[in-house]
Order: structure tokens, then C-alpha cells, then sequence
């Protein structure tokens, strides 16, 4: 039994364990701070929810049919905000995204720059671009595609960028060497490397924004979440589960054909 | 010369026909559906496009300059949407890892269950967090633990379908080495499956806490607590300059967030 010796056990350096303790303690000091500071009425809440157990669930449960017209329309106008707005972001973004590549364009002051205008175009969460533009075109669906929009380009425009970095020089370079200008290299060389990744991202992001677009209506910006809104404020849980049955629907359908045209693409 | 290369080079294309012609019908496609789309989401807008173009400067003018006098009041609110965040992310987490096993195909070798917890986060997934926060506001009245509720479920259908794909992923030979000297399911799982999995584990869970920052802008809408809240206060009276503060408060919150958790994943992977 004891001829068998296990091999030495690593030694972890000073350094190593400070730093260990230091995270341990940083994590420790933030739940702390947590679950101090944060007040959650446990009364009210489970007051709450014994009165509204029996109503709102069993509601939720049985769809009101009736409402299948208004929510299919207005998925129906949800599928276009995404696809106007996914579709404009990916034209957007290629220009940002040629920017940004290390690789294009020259000059790591321009790669900085774009890789800056993306990384601060993407921080805006959507609901708050919503917001802006529906202050500044109207409450109407054409905020949400612009919101949209510009959501989607600081996303797209950063994950294009990192396809054309990681596209084969050597093919670039030969084309040098053979004397063609820019626009053929552009042409010949990058252009069928990177464009089915492009394409495979472009429909990614977009049903990424049937799930955005379906959440802008609360700020007055279309789609479904207009229904969502005045569902809620009138506590009408059979119209929601219609909602709801309708979102789960038309988003499985277009997770599962935007999954089936990728694997065809790449 | 450069006669007959441009008449070679107009008849030999390297795509053959047929793919011409289907590539041509799907740009169409999609450019009509593009054109309907614009002509449907702009027909109820006043003044149409140009219009709104020009409207557009005039409004985003009177959000400036934002009023950071409102600063202190701030603090509370988006404390408050931080701790939200933490508690969310912490549960999803916890939740997550029995999910996460049992949804991924070398491990679960049981294929019935493996499919029933698939299809429950693929149907979780579809959910959005705003159909979440307005069903548990309705449940549990207004107040931040209907919020933290959307959120935990909300993220846990993100991490667990991303942590089951890493665990599918994963080298098995460790794993079978395990199984063929004799260690249990709990055994192979804790000595080979989760320090392969670990890097990318804590990476995601930082990845769906950026996630709930930014998701809890939307919660204070509908009265599950947070930073929304005071956002959509000041917008409906019409108080632009105490919103723009706002927002600009949630954006640097956001970025220092996103470059906190950004320097620690690059550490760790």
C-alpha cells in the first residue's frame, strides 16, 4: 500500500495566493454588501402571491383566442422591426468593421478608433436607444428599427472585425505581388473569405433582435411589447398567455430555420 | 489584347449559372422584404422619414446638457440594480449547473431526459426578460424580488444552454480514464469534467452578469425595481435633462462593468 507515492503537489508561489485570498475576500465583501443593503419585502411578496396564485396562473394557462388576431399582427410587425433593423446594422457595420480590423486599412489609429466607436455604440443597452428615438421620431414602430439598428452595429461591427483578422494574409499578399490594386484585393481576396461568416452572423444577430424587438413596445417603439404592456396594466393574463404562446412560437421557428440556413452557409 | 481577355472573362465566370440565379432571387427576396418592412414600420409616422430626420436634431437638444444635479439621488437606484444583478446571477448559476450536466449529451447518456432538459431551456429561451418581470410583478406585486426572479430565469436559460455546449465540448479521455479506474458519476464529474470546464464556466457567468446589468434598465419599467424606475419617472414628466443624466450614469455603469469583467476573463482563459 505505502510503496505507492503520489508526484509532489505544485507549489503555488506567494504571489499566486495573495492574489487568491485578495479575490476570495473581494467576492466575500461584495455579497456582504449585497445582502446587506438590499431590502426585499418578504411579507408584501408572499402576501402577494397567495392572492394572485389562483388567479394568474390558471389564466395564464388558457390562452384567450380571440386575441390571436391582434398578436399575430403584431409579431408580424415585430419580424419586420428585426428585419429591417438586423439588415441595416449589417450594412453599417462592414464599413465600422473594415475600420476597425487590424489587418485592412492600415494604420493602428484607425483600428483603434473603430474598435473605440463600436465598443461605445455597443454599451447603450437597446431599451435606452429605444427611448432616444422614440423622443425623437415618434412613439411608432420605425424607432424600434432604428434602435435596432444601431443596437446590432456596435455587436455586428466588432464580430466582423474579428473575422477579417482572422481571414489568410497570404492570399492578400500574393495578390500584392501580382501588381493588383486595392479594390481587387478587396474583391478577390478578402471578400470571398469573409462573406459567408458575415452572412452566418448577420442572421444570428437577427434573431438576437426578435428577442430586442419584441421588448421595445414598453418604451412605445412597436412590435409585441406594446400587447405585453397594456396586457399587464390591465391584469388580462388570458391575452398574455396568447402573447406568450405566439413569442415562443415565432421564435423557436426562427431559431430553428436561422440555425438550418447557418450550417448550410458555412 | 484587351479586347479578347474581356470577352474570356465575360463568358467564363468562375460561379456556374444556377447559383447566379439563386443568389439573385434570395437578394431579391430579402431587399423586398426589406422595402415592406420600412414601408410597414413607417406608415403610422407623422411627416415621414425626412420629417423625422429633421425632428429628430431638434428633440435630442433638449436632453442637453443633462442635469448632474441629480447625481446623489442616483447612487441608491443603481446600487440597487447591481445587487439585483449579483443575487440574479448567483442563483442562475447555482441553478444552472445540474441543468447545464443534464443537457449535455456526453455526459447524459440517458437520451430522454437529455431531450426533456433541452427542450425546457430552449423554451425558457424564448422567453424575453419583460414577459418574465411583468408575469412575476403580477405575482408577487411591485418591488425588487419579482425583478431578481426574471432575471434568475432569465439568465439561466442563457448560461445553462452555453455551459451545456462547453461541457459537450470537452476532451473525454480524462473522463473515460476516470470511469475505467473506477470512479463514480460524482467522481468523474468533479476531477475531470469541472477543471476542463472551469475557465470558460466563470467567463459566461461574468458574460450574463453584463447581461443582467443591462437587463435590469428594462425591469424598472414595469415596476421591478432598479435604475428603470427613476428612467421612466423622468421621461414621463417629460424632465429630459434629469433622464439624460440617467442614462449617461447607466452607460459608464455598463462600460466600467463590461471592462471589470472583460480584464478578468482575459486572466482567466
Amino acid at each position: 500500500m505505502a510503496s505507492y507515492t503520489l508526484p509532489p503537489k505544485p507549489k503555488n508561489s506567494l504571489y499566486k495566493k495573495v492574489k487568491r485570498i485578495v479575490i476570495t475576500l473581494l467576492v466575500i465583501a461584495l455579497y456582504v454588501w449585497t445582502f446587506t443593503s438590499i431590502d426585499i419585502d418578504w411579507q408584501n411578496a408572499m402576501d402577494r402571491f397567495v392572492q394572485n396564485y389562483n388567479v394568474l396562473i390558471p389564466m395564464l394557462f388558457s390562452p384567450d383566442w380571440s386575441a390571436t388576431g391582434e398578436v399575430a399582427l403584431k409579431m408580424l410587425e415585430t419580424i419586420f422591426i428585426a428585419f429591417a433593423g438586423s439588415l441595416m446594422a449589417a450594412v453599417l457595420a462592414i464599413p465600422l468593421s473594415f475600420m476597425a480590423a487590424n489587418n485592412m486599412m492600415g494604420g493602428k489609429i484607425a483600428a483603434t478608433v473603430g474598435k473605440w466607436i463600436l465598443s461605445a455604440v455597443r454599451a447603450f443597452p437597446d431599451i435606452i436607444l429605444a427611448i432616444l428615438f422614440v423622443v425623437a421620431v415618434g412613439p411608432n414602430a420605425f424607432a424600434g428599427v432604428l434602435a435596432i439598428a444601431i443596437g446590432s452595429t456596435g455587436m455586428l461591427g466588432k464580430m466582423f472585425s474579428e473575422i477579417i483578422e482572422s481571414i489568410d494574409m497570404q492570399v492578400v499578399e500574393a495578390m500584392q505581388a501580382n501588381g493588383a490594386n486595392k479594390i481587387q484585393i478587396l474583391f478577390y481576396a478578402v471578400m470571398p473569405q469573409v462573406i459567408p461568416e458575415f452572412l452566418s452572423y448577420a442572421i444570428y444577430r437577427f434573431e438576437v433582435d426578435i428577442r430586442a424587438s419584441s421588448i421595445l413596445g414598453i418604451v412605445g417603439a412597436g412590435g409585441i411589447g406594446t400587447m405585453v404592456m397594456f396586457a399587464s396594466q390591465n391584469r388580462e393574463w388570458n391575452e398574455m398567455g396568447t402573447i406568450l404562446l405566439g413569442i415562443i412560437i415565432v421564435v423557436t421557428i426562427i431559431d430553428f430555420t436561422s440555425a438550418r440556413i447557418r450550417k448550410k452557409i458555412v | 489584347m484587351t479586347k479578347e481577355k474581356k470577352t474570356i472573362d465575360s463568358k467564363l465566370s468562375i460561379y456556374p449559372a444556377k447559383t447566379k440565379k439563386q443568389i439573385t432571387i434570395i437578394f431579391a427576396a430579402v431587399l423586398g422584404m426589406y422595402l415592406f418592412s420600412m414601408f410597414w414600420t413607417q406608415r403610422d409616422m407623422a411627416g415621414g422619414f425626412g420629417g423625422a430626420l429633421g425632428n429628430m436634431y431638434r428633440v435630442i437638444e433638449k436632453f442637453f446638457p443633462p442635469n448632474f444635479a441629480v447625481l446623489p439621488a442616483l447612487v441608491d437606484p443603481i446600487a440597487e440594480t447591481i445587487h439585483m444583478a449579483i443575487i440574479a446571477t448567483t442563483i442562475a448559476t447555482i441553478l444552472t449547473v445540474p441543468l447545464a450536466i443534464l443537457s449535455a449529451q456526453n455526459v447524459t447518456t440517458f437520451k430522454p431526459l437529455y431531450y426533456l432538459t433541452r427542450t425546457f431551456l430552449n423554451l425558457l429561451r424564448t422567453i424575453p426578460d419583460l414577459v418574465l418581470a411583468v408575469i412575476f410583478v403580477g405575482l408577487f406585486g411591485i418591488g425588487v424580488f419579482p425583478g431578481i426572479l426574471a432575471l434568475a430565469v432569465f439568465s439561466l436559460g442563457i448560461l445553462a444552454k452555453l455551459i451545456g455546449e462547453t461541457i459537450e465540448s470537452v476532451d473525454m479521455n480524462p473522463m473515460e480514464a476516470m470511469r475505467a479506474s473506477g470512479g463514480n458519476v460524482f467522481q468523474v464529474i468533479w476531477y475531470a469534467l469541472i477543471p476542463q470546464i472551469l475557465p470558460q464556466f466563470t467567463s459566461f457567468v461574468l458574460y450574463v452578469f453584463e447581461i443582467n446589468i443591462r437587463a435590469s434598465v428594462v425591469l424598472g419599467y414595469v415596476g421591478a425595481g432598479g435604475i428603470g424606475l427613476i428612467l421612466n419617472q423622468q421621461l414621463g414628466f417629460y424632465n429630459y435633462p434629469n433622464a439624460m443624466a440617467v442614462i449617461i450614469v447607466i452607460f459608464v455603469v455598463v462600460i466600467a462593468i463590461e471592462y471589470v469583467s472583460n480584464k478578468i476573463r482575459e486572466a482567466l482563459i
